[in-house]
């Protein structure tokens, strides 16, 4: 399924968000995820099913003013 | 002491973390200037979540308190969508609401500002909005929920200094009780501790300090303007006046001719 990843398309084979993080070896605790624009509960990621065309966004604390 | 959303603040200075020109040095300028305040953003995470955990593990452990913003969001769903993660990622409701409605002068799009104040203040959310100077749009954002105001004073990084004082004047005239600390535009101390003396109760600034030749002597200096001006306005200060007036007695002065 193709999903748009921060902005990068990619070919992926999970179909939940927690696998899609695990796949693409993400880990920690400082990390925020929205679907669609919608935020994802890090609880809900494992049930979250992904959709062919989904942008999923993936964001960690930064530098800010 | 300044007082925001039930908790006390030493400092009335918060600090931006960004574009410093390393992380020791931020930490450095951080220490020096005495904040308690440290803002923050959310970004797009491209080292599998080691970017974002390392700079996590330098800003903990300075101790301040944290005020994550919604930077770069230009429309409601964005900085409303922004908001509720940095929430999940940082575990407190504060939030620094910035929606921009202009690329070239980052000047706040006031109508979605309200719009994204109203939903996040109904969410549970501490909303710092960051605004312009007009009354009309400030009495919106408290009617919205707002318990603060964040007036820029001029352009994000122009470093320009207060523009309009007549309008900040007014600003703390209107809302003499609603905190209202002056965001974006200042370059310089001495800016600093002008809209401090207006009666104004903290500031929050990032560029002035980070892209200084010496940002850890910066934000010492900035950290000793904020309080100086502070002080100076509770001390009641003298009005200006067109004329002369001799500081030394003039009774029992000799005379020798």
């Amino acid at each position: 399924m193709k999903l748009i990843v921060n902005g990068e398309a990619l070919e992926i084979t999970a179909t939940t968000l927690a696998a899609l993080l695990a796949a693409l070896d993400y880990e920690g605790d400082w990390l925020a995820t929205a679907v669609n624009s919608d935020l994802v509960h890090k609880a809900h990621r494992a049930e979250f099913h992904l959709s062919d065309g989904d942008r999923i966004e993936i964001l960690s604390p930064m530098q800010g003013g | 002491m300044l007082e925001l959303f039930g908790t006390t603040l030493p400092s009335r200075l918060l600090l931006g973390t960004a574009q410093y020109p390393s992380p020791a040095i931020l930490a450095d300028a951080v220490k020096a200037s005495g904040t308690s305040v440290v803002t923050v953003s959310l970004r797009r995470e491209m080292a599998g979540g080691k970017a974002g955990e390392k700079f996590w593990a330098l800003i903990s452990a300075l101790g301040t308190k944290i005020l994550p913003n919604t930077a770069g969001c230009h429309s409601v769903k964005e900085a409303v969508t922004t908001a509720k993660m940095a929430r999940e990622v940082f575990g407190m409701n504060w939030i620094k609401l910035e929606v921009i409605g202009n690329h070239d002068t980052l000047q706040p799009d006031v109508f979605g500002l309200v719009e994204a104040a109203r939903i996040l203040s109904e969410d549970g959310f501490s909303v710092f909005p960051y605004t312009t100077d007009d009354l009309v749009v400030a009495e919106r954002l408290l009617e919205a929920g707002c318990k603060v105001l964040m007036p820029w004073c001029a352009p994000i990084g122009s470093a320009l200094g207060p523009v309009n004082i007549p309008a900040l004047r007014s600003m703390r005239a209107h809302f003499p009780d609603v905190p209202l600390i002056v965001d974006a535009g200042l370059g310089r101390p001495s800016h600093a501790a002008t809209v401090m003396e207006l009666g104004f109760d903290a500031v929050l600034l990032n560029t002035a300090v980070a892209k200084a030749a010496d940002p850890v002597g910066m934000a010492r200096a900035f950290g000793k303007a904020v309080e100086a001006g502070h002080e100076a306005f509770r001390s009641g200060m003298l009005e200006p006046r067109e004329v002369a007036m001799p500081s030394t007695p003039t009774f029992g002065r000799a005379v020798f001719a």
